[in-house]
């Protein structure tokens, strides 16, 4: 079983992630559930998303306490919550952000990761160039898919045209595009040097 | 058909299956998107000949119940929490009536404290209202028990609760495989009522019921109740045979005929202890799971045969009677009295409080230790507890508990310093 956790604000997408997630994971015939923190949910707020992709039935509901996959949608969580709690650093790490890790000042945790299981990217800044609204979830399921290949682009583009209709459905199925290239090109860049 | 959609989306289109024809609902969380879904159904026209009507209140929802359903229309509505408190009354005749009426409970806690999460309290202020009270572990069986809950009510002519947990369960996203018309159709024959309100044949429903009847008249009703016993099993196996799945009955056992240690509980906490009491037999631990499926009619025998070969039952339950402990542990030790059985109450999950793993291993390794009390609360802020009992022993005027204990936790957001 793989599982995921999202951390973000309120009006990030974040819920939307994890369901996404959970569908793209259903169409490649994965069992898989997600569901959100549960709260009284308003913009802004620090919020959580929970996913789990498996071969077999998935009946656990505790909220995923130790990730194999963590992404932090918005970096000013570091000062909020405690996002690393639990986390397995064998597993991978999302962070949007322009910043390293040591930029961020998170190398105690970032290094404990395996190489490469660790990426950042300036998921806001492409996903106001690609659906010009500060909502980064996209472009992180992009990424996603590419650093893991827990589930692949073509589940995924459907899961978002299922969701929402063509008008929203297609910039974003760009911005998932353009957060699997980039960080298929950090791999391939990490793998020549 | 297989799809990965959200609980509250999977019930909403199985009730629809069961051509529903009067929907009356007010909406509250966790519930709202259930009869969402159903309004979107009905108004697109995918759901016909269904009258939706988004009423003033819950006691006008389960009111205009009561008169559709009286007029023999196939009546369902959905609530949870404050919204069943505030139908009480209703709910109470809607049983005494003996009218077939279904309504999905997203269970959640009840205030005060203010509390918008899950638990069972709202399902337990109503276990003696007379209606049969159905509990389920996931999301399929969500859909699959609502769509016995219709045959089993007009079979028997009483109202039938669905309780599946708020949040947990209506919130969250899984695989379900969704039934054809065709199957439903099937499974569930249209509606005959045994009393209708029909101005060609003119009768009274309701009447006044005095001491030299009325003792009758109730026995009646908890006699249908225990013949609810043997149609809750008839009905789950006919759907099984039909459907194909097990959703439903009085009780499914998880390994508990062949376990010293069982935990008893209901709902969807059931599936965390799967996996839990998976990995325990892994390790060679004899531990199992009972879980409580019918909680009204109860399955006295049942559970005491399931239980017959357990050296302790672990109760676990979201919810208990202030000043008394926890209700399920106390009817299960009336149902296993001849048993020589230890029973510990574990309580838990209150307000939405996460039930993890690993603090369900505990309790499990306290048993097997046989450390386990009476009466446990999972997680319980001991410290927190004590604080504010010093507190109130210190002065008369120690102020309102629950801002006293949120500013102690340092969420001092919705208190004020006084």
């Amino acid at each position: 079983m793989f599982q995921v956790r999202i951390h973000g604000r309120g009006g990030q997408g974040v819920v939307s992630a994890s369901e996404l997630l959970s569908v793209a994971a259903f169409e490649e015939g994965k069992y898989s559930q997600s569901f959100p923190s549960f709260g009284s949910e308003r913009m802004g707020a620090p919020v959580q998303a929970f996913a789990r992709v498996s071969d077999k039935p998935i009946t656990t509901r505790e909220p995923v306490m130790e990730p194999d996959m963590l992404i932090i949608q918005d970096p000013t969580l570091f000062l909020a919550v405690n996002v690393f709690e639990g986390a397995n650093t064998d597993g991978f790490l999302l962070i949007n952000s322009a910043k390293t890790p040591e930029e961020l000042g998170i190398e105690d945790m970032t290094d404990q990761y395996p190489p490469n299981h660790v990426m950042t990217l300036p998921a806001t800044e492409l996903a106001m160039k690609y659906i010009k609204q500060p909502k980064p979830n996209t472009i992180l399921l992009g990424a996603f898919a590419a650093l893991t290949q827990i589930v692949h682009m073509p589940a995924l583009e459907k899961a978002i045209l299922d969701k929402f209709p063509k008008r929203i459905a297609d910039p974003n199925i760009t911005a998932t595009k353009a957060g699997y290239n980039l960080i298929i090109q950090k791999l391939e860049q990490a793998q020549e040097a | 058909m297989l799809q990965q959609i959200s609980g509250s989306i999977a019930v909403a289109e199985a009730v629809a299956l069961c051509r529903p024809e009067v929907v009356p609902c007010y909406p509250i969380t966790p519930q709202t998107h259930i009869v969402e879904h159903i309004s979107t159904l009905v108004k697109s026209g995918q759901l016909k000949n269904c009258t939706y009507e988004n009423v003033e209140s819950e006691f006008a929802s389960m009111s205009l119940c009561i008169g559709a359903s009286a007029a023999g229309s196939r009546t369902y509505t959905a609530t949870a929490s404050q919204g069943l408190l505030f139908m009480m009354e209703a709910v109470y005749n809607a049983s005494g009536l003996a009218l077939p009426i279904v309504m999905t409970l997203g269970n959640r806690a009840i205030g005060a404290p203010i509390n918008i999460w899950n638990d069972h309290s709202d399902a337990m202020s109503v276990r003696d209202a007379g209606w049969i009270q159905l509990f389920v572990e996931s999301n399929q069986q969500a859909l699959d028990v609502h769509i016995q809950a219709f045959k089993l009510a007009e079979t028997l002519s009483l109202p039938v609760m669905v309780n599946m947990d708020g949040f947990i369960l209506t919130h969250a996203i899984t695989r379900v495989d969704m039934p054809t018309q065709e199957q439903v159709d099937q499974f569930l024959p249209p509606f005959i009522p045994r009393q209708k309100l029909d101005t060609e044949a003119p009768l009274s429903i309701g009447a006044m019921v005095g001491p030299d009847a009325f003792t009758e008249v109730r026995y009646l009703a908890h006699h249908k109740q225990k013949e609810a016993l043997n149609i809750i099993e008839q009905q789950a196996a006919e759907f099984q045979g039909i459907f194909g799945r097990d959703s439903g009955g009085l009780i499914k056992s998880y390994y508990a005929e062949d376990a010293e240690i069982v935990f008893v509980a209901m709902g969807s906490v059931v599936g965390t202890m799967q996996e839990l009491v998976e990995e325990l037999r892994e390790e060679g631990h004899s531990v199992g799971i009972l879980s409580i499926r019918s909680f009204r009619p109860f399955p006295a025998n049942a559970i005491d045969k399931a239980l017959a070969n357990t050296r302790h039952a672990i109760i676990f339950e979201k919810s208990f009677a202030v000043g008394m402990g926890g209700v399920l542990a106390s009817e299960i030790h009336m149902a296993t009295v001849a048993n020589d059985i230890k029973i510990s109450s574990v309580i838990g999950g209150l307000g939405g409080r996460t039930i993890t793993k690993k603090s369900l291993r505990k309790i499990i390794e306290s048993a097997m230790q046989d450390e386990l009390d009476t009466e446990v609360f999972l997680d319980l802020e001991g410290t927190t507890v004590v604080r504010e009992l010093r507190r109130q022993q210190e002065g008369q005027s120690s102020g309102p508990a629950a801002e006293n204990i949120l500013r102690d936790m340092g969420v001092v957001s919705a208190s004020k310093t006084h």
